[in-house]
Formats: C-alpha cells, structure tokens, sequence
C-alpha cells in the first residue's frame, strides 16, 4: 500500500525487536468481546485513477458556474480567488504542519497567524484578534458566552436579521447553560428595530450584524449609543461578508465591543460551506476572557524578533478544569488563506473590489425593480438584497432553474412571513450579461 | 545584513514592505456603471499594506521555509497523529463542482454532494461499531461539545437533569472544557497503578447526579482501557452515558467495536484518524457517532435517502440544534471520504502498523529513558525525562535538541499524570529506516544529556530562531503590529 512503506522482511524484523510473534499480538490488550467480529464491510479499495472518476462523477453533479448562473450568497459568497493563493497554499510546510507549539520550528506558521491578527484589527477596527475560530455562527456564539462571562449577566439579545442558521447556533450554545435570548425584530426597512431595548434591563451584549442577513447596512452608531446606554451591555457586531468594510465604515470605529463573523469571502473556496473560518476582535480590556488561541511577539535567546503562541492560561492545556472555552485550534490553513488574501488585494484593491461589488448589486437591484419586482426594504445594502416577484410571474424560481439560473435564496423556510420573497446577491463575479439575462428570464 | 543570511532568509512582516498603490489582485473590469452610495455610512477602508504578487509569493515562501511538517520530516507528535497527507485528497477537495458548490443550492443541484455525505456517514457508523453519525462538529473539540449537549439534552428528556460528569486523569485535555460549555463540574478520575481506569473507582464515584464519563480508549498513555465493558456497565447501571473520544482511533481501525464496548457517544478527528492534514492547527472535523437510540439528538440537518435521491431533513424534534453555520468543514469530509476509498478494508493494516511502530520506539528507548507505564502499548508510547532529571535535563531540553538532528519534537508535558512526560507517537507511515533514525537520535541525545549537558540547555542551534521568551510574551502582550 503506497501509503505504507512496510515491507515482509521489515515486520518480521520489526516484531522480533518488540518480542511479540504475530502483528494481532500487539493487540492482546484488547478484549476479545470489545472486538470487530468480521473484517470492516467497506468498499474495495479504488486505485488512483479510479478514485478521480468516481470524485469527478460525483462532483459533477453539482450546479456550479459558468454552466449555472447563480445568484445565491446568504453567508457563503462567490469570489475571485487570486492563483498565487491555491498554490501558496499548498506548500506542504504550510499544509501539514501542526499547531505551534514548539515555535523553534513553526515561526513560518506563526508569524502568518501574527500577521493575519493585525490585518484582521485593521479590517474590523479593533484592537486584538484572535488566530480564528471555526466559523461565523460558533465565534457569535462564543462572543455571546464571552460577554456572559465578563458581565455575570443571564441574557442576550440577538437581532432577527442575524443569519437565522447563526441564530440556531447560538440556540444549541445556549440553552443548556439557561441563558436568556430575546429576539429583537427587524423594521420596515430592513434594519433591526431597537425599540425594545428600552423594557429589557441586564443584557449581558447586544448582537446585530451588518451587513445583516438581507444584505442592509445597519445604523451602527445609532444602535451604539441605545445599547451603551447601559455601561455593562456590550455591543457584538457580527457579519458575514467582510469585504462590505472595504466601502462601509468598519463596526470597531463604531463603537463595538467584539466584532465577529465569518471569512470565507476572503479567498476561502464555498466548499458546500465549510471549511471557512471565523474572525474574531475585540477591546485590549477583554483580552483574558477572549476564546481561542493567540499569537504574541517574543525575543529568542539573542535578542532576535520570534513570535509564539501567548496568553494560554486561559486554555485548557494549563487549568484544565478552569479553562475559558473547549476551543484547542483554529481555522488555521483558512485563517492563512485570508491573510494571503488581505496582503494581495491591498488597501487598494480592497477598496476598488468593494466598490465593484457594490456596484453590481446595485445594478442587478435597480434591473428588477425596474422589471416589476418589488424591493421590500429601503436601506442601504452591500452586494445582496431581498426582492419579491411580481405578482403576474408567480413562482419563477423553479422555472429559472431550468433555464440554469438559481435566482436566490428563498426566505420563506427562514421567515414565514417573507413568503414569495428572496435574497439575491452579486458580487464581482458577476456579469452585466448574466444579470441582464435573469432579468430578462423573470420579466418573459 | 539586508536580504539573506545564507539560506534561511530573513523575511519583514507584511507591512514593513510594499508601496501604496500596489497590488496582487487583478479587479475585473467594470461593466456597470457607479451607483450612488450613502456618505454617512462610508469609511475609509481598512489599513492594509499595498504589495505586488513577487512580493506576495516570496514572502509566504519564505515563511513556509521556516516550518517543520510531515512532508518534511518525521513529527511523532504523541495524540496529535500526524500521518502522511495522501495528495490524491487534495485533487479531489479541489474539484470544480466541490470547492465551488454553494451551501444553499435546490438539493437536487448538489445531489453527489450529498451522496457523498450519506455513505461517509455510513462507513464511519461501520468502522466505530455505532449507529448513526453526524458529520457537522467542526473539530475534535466541537464534537465533544455535541456528545455532552446529547448527554444534556438525553437527561433532560429522562426528566432529570444531572450536574457532574467522570472524567478520567488520561483523557484529553478539552473534555472537561466541553463538559463546562454544557454546565457539568467535571470530576476527576484517578487511574489505577496500571494506568488504566479501575471500575472500582468509577463505582465508588458514580451517583444519580452524574450524566456519564467521558473516556479516551486508547488513553493518553497510550494503553488500552481493557476494562471498559466493565466501567460502562457501572455507568449504565445508575443512568448515565459513556462518552467515548475516538482522537486516538488511529491505533484501532478494524479492530475495536465501540458499540460492543458499551460505548453510547464517540467523536473522530477526520483530522487525525483519516489523514486530513492539519494546516498549521486547522481546519480539522470532528464527526460524532451514536447509538441508535441516541440518533434522534443529533444536529440538524439530517442526509436521507428518498426515492432514489438525497434530502436535507431538518424535521427534527429532538435534535439538539445546529453546531455550524451549514454542514460543517465539508471540504474536510471530501479528504476523508477519498483516504477510505483509497484503501478500503486495509485500514486494519492502519492500525497494525501504527501500533508496530509504536512498540518498535518503546523497545528501541526503554534502555535509555524512564518509561513509568511498562506494559504493550497502542500507537504511541509514553517516557518521562526522570533519569536526564539527575542531570538537570528537563523533557523541554530533550524536545529542543531534537530539533538540532531534524525532527519534530514529541508532544511534552502531557498526559499530566507523567511528570516530565514525553510523548511519542510515530504513526503507520513512517519507514523502519526512519525509526531508526530517530531512536539513534534520542539515544545520542541521551548520551549528551549525561556528558555536555549545556548543550541541551541551549539547543536548538540550527533552528530560525533560539528559545524564545514566552513569559515575557505573556506578561507584556504584543499581539498586532
């Protein structure tokens, strides 16, 4: 087996160092009855070649671009990733290594992470990141659990227009420890109504995102100083498409406490949604209570510039029983693929990319409403939005799928009362053509 | 000296470089026209540094020179299972209708997708000998985290939550973290003279107000837990589950039966077990199966087989909820999925030869280092650093030199039970040659403890960088520049 370098001569060499006579000897420790009673009833083993046409028969089931025009995002976004970035990648030394703990031989690792820190400070406008967490709804629920924590508080409360699958997250991290949630509504314009705030005393944080699920911008200033209003409540800023901070002012410059959300825009394949990677930020003050790993700077035995893994009292390798949160890795390799991907675009290029995107929502939003569709909410939007057919083409959707467009996302499973209505979403990716042809395919 | 010093390169962080107005990335050209946006909203952008893509390539470079991997050198990193990363699984990952499958797609867009998660599933539920299987958690620990909210939500339905939870002294080191997120106090188990759970113990401790245990078979000792039908009959008997973390199943592929050992939860590492590779610390997967009574806990959504084709289920009612934003670390799965294909019911022969090569490290070093539990181990092998004690050489000093002679040092300090423990675990996939080497390495490392102990205090010498001061990195934090 090409994976396995064993030969006859070498076990038999190999188990007469040991002093056992069989290789099932070495297994004598385990009990007869805690035993597979026949062999493992798995598929024959597939050759190289044949491996590859099974996975491309598979795959090829999918409905992928260019073939498919597709205008779906809703957390998981189609962009342009740079070559330089796949191939970068997949440099074994990156690729295989393993969490570094021994930083003498792992520096490459974590001066990328050091770097990927910074970049993701300056990205969110805050003040200290962490090396990633597994994706965006489990760093929300972490940063909600981390509030708790640092305020001894019960309750949250958590925007309607957060990703409703974030929420659900959120849900399972709770409800066995009996924190409180309160949902709070989202309004005409799409943006989360904060009204309700003014009954509910004692929040341990405050959770909106922004972009929020239907692709509005939120008030943030606003929401900061209805949520400041209490000093202990802390505001968690999530999202999940970063590049809108390209264009729109980052949430730490507007007062968030722990920003958070999800990176897979930044040139991380979808990958049927996984694996992406979770940013996560907050202020310096709550550093001790934040999740997850850290890297920090150090200075070796010469006095020469190292980096190292940092803070790890809070971890469970330390205190175990103590520990802040099970979390003992990162996202690492995607963590690495968005700080490639921040360095490569630049300020320059990032700001151009957002403005692009925006662009060409805006475009593919004005099309429709132009085509008779109806755009239910008024805020401004970063490179997705709701719509609602017109009435006289009911149910276009499926017909669009056989024309090989899948025409967004339905809300209905997520939001009853959004019925008939669908979150769209354009991003670079897309061209005028393809839109002009959704618009033409809805309008027929 | 400006550039390079030989060929280990000096290489500046990314913003000590590059000019503004540079960039890597190539924007697509504009077929729309501008539209207007909202001023009050605006920023400025995010500070990022300006780079071209030579700067970009070289610099990642670079940085990856200065890592040690398994595709470099051998990494016997003791209950971490860094095997070999087959690149066939890389191919596969990255296949067009893979890497670019959005989440949200009509199921019958993504039906091979979900075909693939079905019969992953599957053969996971055959290779531990449980039921139904989960391919969600995102890692090892969030796994853990899954198996304690079933634990959770399956007392709750008893009408009768419980507040504690067994935890022996050899499990790993997240479990008692994992049980905390669910709101267990975790009690600790110690283990016998042997290094193995006695069921004495577990009787003495074992209450009504106890959930389980969570036990990791093989331990971190790296011994076999033979008396776990014995310690779960004991936990059945007053009411509480057995949790199982399968992160060491690397040693008992085609050999152990979870079901049959009473096990009711287990979760894998695709990471460690099915030679996904680990990146530096991630993304890895951490699947959990069930028995089937428990299967109606699991995260929604569910993969079903319906007339021919392939559904997301989310009618649920007992499920205990969501742990990822979509299916979990899909990509992970595709990896894993391609490694069973690739060898089919050989994965005995995994397990046969990780455990070999374990036992041929144990049988090479026993004459040189203190090996506190002296019994057949499974696929690794535990020695402490009590005889270099006597010559002020601490494991760390061992670890550190074994860089200078090209290998990545063995997990240290844990399981906590050793004092001074080393931790070695060589896995399937390295050659007896290479064993060698590295068993005349520890040895010369031996010898130099009790001659030039200096030398070990100061190692690593060949490496980037010398030791490097972690207390003074933890006391005065600098986390971004």
């Amino acid at each position: 087996m090409r994976y396995m370098p064993h030969t006859e001569s070498d076990i038999a060499a190999m188990l007469a160092a040991v002093g056992v006579k069989t290789v099932d000897g070495l297994f004598a420790d385990v009990p007869e009855p805690c035993r597979h009673s026949t062999p493992l009833n798995l598929p024959p083993a597939l050759s190289e070649w044949d491996l590859d046409r099974h996975m491309e028969h598979l795959a090829g089931q999918t409905a992928t671009a260019p073939a498919y025009n597709i205008f779906l995002g809703a957390g998981s976004y189609d962009h342009h990733i740079p070559e330089t970035i796949k191939q970068l990648l997949r440099r074994g030394e990156l690729y295989t290594a393993y969490t570094p703990y021994q930083p003498e031989v792992s520096q490459g690792t974590l001066q990328a992470i050091y770097e990927y820190q910074t970049l993701v400070c300056r990205l969110l406008g805050m003040e200290v990141a962490n090396a990633s967490m597994y994706d965006g709804a489990s760093a929300l629920a972490e940063a909600l659990l981390m509030a708790i924590r640092t305020t001894k508080r019960r309750r949250v409360a958590v925007s309607r227009a957060v990703h409703p699958n974030y929420r659900r997250v959120v849900e399972t991290y709770l409800r066995p420890t009996g924190f409180e949630i309160v949902d709070l509504p989202y309004g005409t314009d799409g943006r989360t109504d904060l009204a309700l705030l003014a009954d509910k005393s004692e929040l341990a944080a405050v959770a909106l995102q922004s972009p929020n699920f239907f692709g509005c911008i939120e008030d943030l200033q606003a929401a900061e100083s209805r949520i400041h209003a209490d000093d202990a409540t802390l505001m968690i800023v999530a999202f999940n498409e970063p590049l809108a901070y390209g264009l729109y002012e980052a949430p730490g410059r507007l007062g968030a406490d722990i920003v958070c959300g999800e990176g897979q825009s930044l040139g991380i394949p979808r990958s049927f949604g996984g694996p992406g990677v979770g940013l996560f930020a907050c202020r310096m003050k709550h550093v001790r209570s934040m999740p997850g790993r850290l890297v920090g700077r150090a200075k070796d035995a010469e006095g020469r510039r190292g980096f190292v893994l940092t803070l790890s009292t809070r971890e469970q390798h330390i205190r175990r029983e103590r520990a802040t949160s099970n979390i003992c890795t990162n996202q690492g390799l995607c963590a690495l693929a968005a700080a490639m991907y921040m360095a490569s675009l630049g300020r320059t290029g990032f700001r151009q990319l957002a403005r692009l995107n925006f662009d060409k929502a805006g475009y593919l939003k004005h099309a429709l409403q132009a085509a008779g569709a109806e755009l239910p909410f008024s805020a401004p939007v970063f490179n997705e939005f709701v719509v609602r057919w017109p009435q006289a083409s009911s149910a276009p959707y499926r017909r669009l799928v056989e024309a090989k467009i899948v025409a967004g996302l339905p809300l209905a499973p997520y939001y009853p009362e959004l019925a008939d209505h669908y979150l769209l979403c354009a991003t670079e990716t897309c061209s005028k053509a393809g839109m002009d042809a959704l618009v033409e395919e809805v309008t027929r | 000296m400006i550039g390079t010093t030989g060929l280990i390169f000096n290489e500046p962080l990314l913003w000590e470089m590059g000019a503004e107005g540079r960039t890597a990335f190539s924007v697509p050209d504009r077929d729309v026209p501008e539209q207007p946006l909202d001023a009050a909203l605006a920023g400025d952008g995010p500070d990022f540094p300006d780079l071209s893509e030579p700067e970009i390539v070289r610099h990642y470079t670079r940085l990856s020179q200065w890592n040690l991997s398994v595709d470099s050198s051998m990494y016997p990193l003791g209950s971490c299972t860094m095997k070999y990363n087959p690149k066939t699984n890389e191919r596969q990952a990255g296949l067009p209708g893979i890497a670019d499958a959005h989440p949200l797609l009509p199921v019958a867009l993504s039906q091979g997708l979900l075909r693939l998660m079905f019969d992953l599933e599957r053969w996971l539920a055959e290779i531990t000998g449980l039921d139904a299987v989960t391919l969600q958690p995102a890692a090892g620990a969030q796994g853990e985290l899954t198996g304690m909210l079933i634990f959770h939500a399956y007392h709750a339905e008893q009408g009768r939550p419980r507040s504690k939870i067994l935890i022996p002294d050899t499990a790993h080191g997240t479990n008692p973290a994992s049980a905390s997120l669910c709101g267990y106090a975790a009690v600790p188990v110690p283990s016998g003279p042997d290094g193995i759970l006695d069921p004495e113990t577990v009787a003495r401790l074992m209450d009504d107000e106890t959930a389980g245990i969570m036990v990791t078979n093989p331990n971190t000792l790296g011994l076999f837990e033979r008396e776990i039908r014995r310690v779960a009959e004991i936990v059945h008997d007053r009411g509480g589950l057995v949790y199982a973390d399968g992160a060491n199943m690397n040693a008992l592929l085609g050999v152990a039966h979870m079901g049959a050992m009473g096990v009711d939860i287990l979760h894998l590492n695709l990471h460690k077990t099915f030679s996904t590779p680990h990146g530096g610390g991630g993304p890895g997967a951490g699947p959990v199966c069930v028995t089937r009574a428990l299967a109606k806990f699991l995260p929604v959504p569910r993969v079903l087989e319906q007339e021919g084709g392939f559904v997301l289920s989310n009618d649920c009612p007992h499920s205990i909820g969501k742990l990822h934003a979509f299916y979990g670390n899909f990509g992970i799965l595709v990896r894993a999925y391609s490694y069973i294909l690739s060898l089919g019911p050989m994965l005995e022969q995994v397990s046969q030869y990780a455990v070999l090569n374990a036992n041929y490290i144990k049988a090479g070093l026993r004459g040189d280092y203190h090996l506190p539990y002296d019994r057949p181990c499974m696929h690794e092998c535990v020695f402490s650093d009590k005889r270099q004690l006597a010559h002020k050489v601490s494991a760390l000093d061992i670890a550190k030199r074994l860089i200078d002679y090209g290998f990545h040092p063995p997990t240290i300090y844990f399981p906590l039970v050793v004092s001074g423990a080393l931790m070695i675990e060589p896995t399937e996939s390295e050659s007896r040659e290479t064993l060698d080497r590295f068993i005349e390495a520890m040895r010369a490392i031996a010898r130099e403890a009790e001659t030039d102990p200096e030398l070990l205090h100061q190692a690593p010498r060949n490496a980037k960088v010398r030791r490097l001061d972690e207390v003074q990195a933890a006391r005065k934090p600098c986390l971004m520049g």
